[in-house]
């Protein structure tokens, strides 16, 4: 009986997904009571056994088993994705980007789902026809200066807007010119007398008026996946477009993690590093093992901000003097630390391995107390 | 509507880099150039160029660029024509001539720019300005001697041009009236059986750098695996692949300030540096080694002593045997052979030089490299006996076995294609031409080997000679060139336990002329770290472990006052010093740090 318990109890401490595949398992096979608990004890052993031990490296050997399959990725940095026709960072540059938490993204890109009510062919375009960032100039078929009225005239493409134009210009340019339409054309005039160098100065202010869309947005594409149709936008903006009515917000993220944590939090954020590293890897055909690159994600948002992989992030926070100064600006370190009169604890790995002291992981982590007669007045340097 | 003001074309003009002037018709003056040239009124060496996006036209006649010849084509026709083609053939004109009337000019890489050259005359059209002489020449020296490079991916290719420079072969005619430093010479080098035209240009036959083998495709008991090559021990005994290693050394016989001069003899027992008297067993009375003796790693070749090379003390100026430092010439560490020839010479200066000569034979062994010239390299895996290797109906046995698992994906068709031809030109006694883009089609070769009553796909019935059985499959089995490659195991092969130390660190030296250690580097020392092997890495960081004297008080290095036999602090005089165990990199990083007026107190805990 308290046997059985215990298993039970063993068995209870396992994750959710593991005891639901051994009920899924075990009723599929249609096994007794006593075969059930014979398996769990066996796979409790198999469990604990695959756990890593005291004492084990996890950072080395996260770093390792990122960084090995790391070599073997091309350097080639675009590849057309198919029908989408985006170019996307790929590959080592992106990596090289996720972990040095590059604040200005190469290509951000945003993947938009939406609500069932707008969840068609129909709907997805034109809410990604709305999404895009549209200036006058983006709009406009032809334009030409008349000197005679000193206006500016253009044409657009689509007649139908040329309101909205309208009032944007008015809007933007009050004090100094007006519009209006004329036939099909616009006419922009401008308020009293003006020269030629003034007159193309007013055109290129009022072919930058910014019409519609999210700001950020350059291009949308409009793809099918399953039952969803799904918008990619290059250039992200979280922000405005959690907030349109149209998108699902449960499901749209985009690949830029500054942005993530600034919008939805700093576990968004390292989600969405470990979900944008493990993809880059995939898209290479290189099978990494999530945890690694979990590790990696909790060492880089811990403290509530995201910090790169390198001299000024992760690598730039270790205690040891030694060890910061064996890395990167030898000088930097070592001086400083001689004006703060600073000490270093050896500690850690690296230090121990310079002055050849036994490390303090793996076998060197324990050591055995005892006395036995006099005691050896061993050194340790601090 | 505002018009645009035409802009005028203005250019600055540079001779060599240096600015002459400006100018507003930079065609013109590219136009006149060029045709002066053409005309031989400026030298043929001159090359102009106008770079339109930086407005600027490039006149150059520097030494040390690298041009090429093209022919000359003016509206569409090629200047050079049949008639010059003829008058060639009949040795009424030369190569002179036609760069004299300008049919043929150089091109450096700057006017190479401004032209647009046409790969083969029937393409040529209105606005090309060359044509090239061949469309050959795209290839380079080493890549033009590979035979069916067009079947070959270019990638390989490339790798086989790289190899074709590391082939040992005969580099030189005279090689024995050389003293280069280092040279590699075969013993039986041969022509290739297929051939491409570079062979015929550059009188390949006085520089052969390989043997034509007999190869058959096939695995070999694992021994091939991963590219390497299983070899029959028979070719070898037959003179297969041999090569001789030459490598010179050289003593001169200084004279130094004050009248001193270095002595060239046999070190007599007391010499500074006196390396025993087993070191110069080899030496005869004037210290010089006689050709034909042999020698092995570090022998004394040259006995040579010098005068001290700081003088000191008064009692260092009288020559004596323990004034006198050894500076022998000694074989390399490693190295062993057989002493060639000896020169006796004098340098400008007068001095008397003298130059040795070590040759070494190298009989292939397993280890060494071997390819052939597509880029399909491999090292010997196992030198077999002729009669366990297959072998064909007429009783042919392969000279080298070669895994068929390197083909499919290297995609090398020129390694199949020749060895089909290999064959063809063994059978019939004739060199198969191939030249690139213009080769010796397949199905010529195919009917040929038919005709010689084989398979016309080259492939034969083998038996294992081990068991006498036939083997299951038909086996390519034909000729086709190797090379060997100038990465010889004997000349690699190293290990040590114990060894010399660097004086600096005290860690093991570096390299295997030094008798150094194999480094466990950076990324070693994660594998072990990652393992959790503590106690092993500390181990194999211990070989420069030192035991350094700290002070107590103020945690500096102390010393040992070796008169009183006590340790003592020089900075406090603290007399309380602990014995602390520590690498000597890191001892001398603390002293390098004092050296930065950087204060590291170490602070010892009693544990």
């Amino acid at each position: 009986m308290s046997e059985e318990l215990q298993t039970n109890s063993l068995i209870e401490q396992l994750p959710l997904k593991i005891r639901e595949e051994v009920d899924k398992v075990a009723s599929a096979k249609k096994l007794n009571k006593a075969q059930k608990e014979k398996l769990e004890v066996e796979i409790v052993k198999a469990y604990n056994e695959s756990r890593f031990e005291p004492g084990d490296v996890i950072g080395i050997i996260a770093a390792q088993s990122i960084s090995e399959p790391a070599t073997q990725m091309t350097m080639r940095t675009y590849h057309f994705a198919g029908t989408a026709g985006i170019r996307v960072t790929y590959g080592l540059p992106r990596l090289i980007e996720i972990f040095d938490a590059k604040k200005e993204l190469e290509t951000p890109m945003m993947t938009i789902f939406l609500k069932s009510a707008h969840n068609s062919a129909e709907g997805a375009r034109k809410f990604a026809e709305d999404i895009v960032e549209k200036y006058v100039e983006t709009l406009v078929d032809t334009v030409s200066l008349n000197l005679g009225d000193s206006a500016v005239e253009m044409e657009l493409t689509n007649k139908g807007r040329n309101s909205t134009v309208v009032n944007a210009i008015n809007e933007a340019m009050k004090d100094v010119a007006g519009a209006k339409t004329r036939g099909d054309k616009i006419v922009v005039v401008a308020k009293g007398e003006i020269d030629v160098k003034e007159l193309t100065k007013i055109k290129e202010k009022v072919m930058n008026i910014h019409i519609t869309g999210l700001k950020g947005v350059n291009n949308a594409v409009v793809r099918r996946e399953g039952d969803d149709w799904i918008i990619n936008t290059i250039g992200s903006n979280l922000e405005s477009i959690l907030g349109m009515k149209e998108v699902d917000s449960t499901r749209t993220v985009t690949n830029d993690i500054h942005e993530t944590a600034t919008v939805l939090g700093i576990e968004a954020a390292r989600n969405l590093m470990k979900m944008e590293a493990m993809k880059t890897m995939q898209e290479q055909g290189l099978d990494v093992n999530v945890r690694h690159i979990m590790l990696l994600g909790d060492i880089m948002t811990f403290g509530g901000e995201i910090k790169s992989i390198g001299r000024y992030g992760v690598a730039g926070a270790k205690t040891s003097i030694l060890a910061r100064a064996a890395f990167e600006e030898t000088i930097k370190h070592l001086v400083k630390a001689s004006l703060r009169k600073d000490s270093d604890s050896f500690t850690g790995i690296f230090e121990n391995v310079m002055i050849g002291q036994v490390i303090p992981s793996g076998t060197g982590m324990f050591d055995l107390i005892s006395k036995i007669g006099e005691e050896d007045s061993e050194e340790k340097e601090e | 509507m505002i018009m645009a003001e035409k802009q005028q074309t203005r250019a600055e003009v540079f001779l060599d880099g240096k600015y002459l002037g400006p100018t507003t018709d930079p065609e013109s003056i590219v136009t006149e150039v060029k045709a002066k040239r053409r005309s031989g009124q400026l030298p043929d060496q001159v090359n102009v160029a106008y770079h339109k996006h930086t407005g600027e036209v490039k006149i150059v006649t520097d030494t040390g660029r690298v041009r090429r010849p093209l022919i000359v084509v003016e509206g569409g026709k090629s200047k050079l024509t049949q008639e010059h083609v003829d008058k060639i053939k009949r040795k009424e004109i030369m190569w002179d001539d036609l760069i004299k009337n300008g049919l043929i000019e150089y091109l450096d890489s700057e006017e190479e720019e401004n032209s647009y050259i046409a790969l083969r005359p029937e393409n040529i059209t209105q606005e090309h300005t060359h044509v090239e002489l061949d469309p050959s020449i795209i290839l380079g020296f080493s890549a033009s001697f590979i035979p069916y490079a067009e079947f070959d991916r270019g990638d390989r290719v490339n790798y086989g041009a790289k190899m074709v420079g590391q082939s040992i072969g005969l580099f030189t005619t005279n090689f024995l009236q050389r003293t280069d430093t280092k040279s590699n010479v075969m013993v039986y080098p041969q022509q290739p059986l297929v051939q491409t035209h570079a062979h015929k240009i550059i009188n390949y036959k006085e520089h052969p750098n390989g043997m034509n083998v007999v190869i058959a495709l096939g695995c070999y008991e694992g021994y091939n695996i991963e590219d390497a090559v299983v070899i029959n021990q028979s070719s070898l005994q037959r003179g297969l692949l041999w090569s001789y290693l030459y490598r010179s050394y050289e003593a001169e016989q200084k004279r130094y300030l004050g009248g001193q001069e270095d002595i060239i003899g046999v070190p007599e027992a007391g010499v500074r540096g006196y390396a025993g008297e087993d070191a110069y067993k080899h030496l005869p009375q004037d210290g010089i080694i006689d050709p034909e003796e042999k020698v092995v790693s570090e022998d004394v070749l040259i006995g040579r002593m010098s005068p001290l090379r700081f003088l000191g003390t008064m009692d260092q100026f009288i020559t004596g045997v323990e004034n006198i430092r050894e500076t022998s010439v000694k074989l390399r560490y490693g190295d062993n052979g057989i002493v060639d020839r000896v020169f006796l010479s004098e340098t400008t200066d007068g001095t008397k030089l003298i130059k040795v000569l070590v040759r070494d034979q190298k009989v292939p062994e397993i280890g060494d490299k071997l390819a052939s010239r597509h880029g399909q390299k491999g090292i010997i895996g196992l030198i077999v006996p002729e009669e366990d290797m297959p072998f064909t109906e007429d009783g042919i046995v392969p000279d080298i076995m070669f895994n068929p698992h390197g083909i499919p994906s290297r995609m090398t068709m020129g390694k199949l294609l020749e060895i089909i031809a290999g064959k063809v030109a063994a059978l019939s006694g004739n060199i198969v031409y191939s030249p690139i883009f213009s080769p010796t089609p397949e199905n010529e070769i195919r009917s040929l080997l038919a005709k010689h009553g084989f398979r016309d796909d080259g492939r034969e019935p083998m038996y294992d000679a081990r068991t006498g059985r036939k083997l299951e499959s038909e086996v390519l089995i034909g000729s086709c060139f190797y090379q060997k490659l100038d990465h010889l195991v004997s000349n690699k092969i190293h290990a040590r336990s114990r060894g010399p130390v660097t004086l600096l660190t005290k860690q093991p030296t570096e390299g295997r002329s030094k008798e150094g250690g194999l480094r466990l580097g950076e990324m070693e020392k994660d594998c072990l770290i990652a393992h959790g092997a503590a106690l092993v890495l500390k181990e194999r960081f211990d070989s420069d472990r030192s035991t350094v004297p700290i002070c107590s008080e103020c945690g500096l290095v102390a010393h040992n006052d070796k008169m009183k036999n006590k340790n003592v602090c020089p900075i406090c005089g603290n007399s309380k010093i602990i014995e602390v165990e520590m690498s000597y990199a890191f001892k001398l990083m603390l002293d390098e740090l004092r050296s930065m007026l950087i204060y590291p107190k170490l602070m010892m805990k009693e544990e």
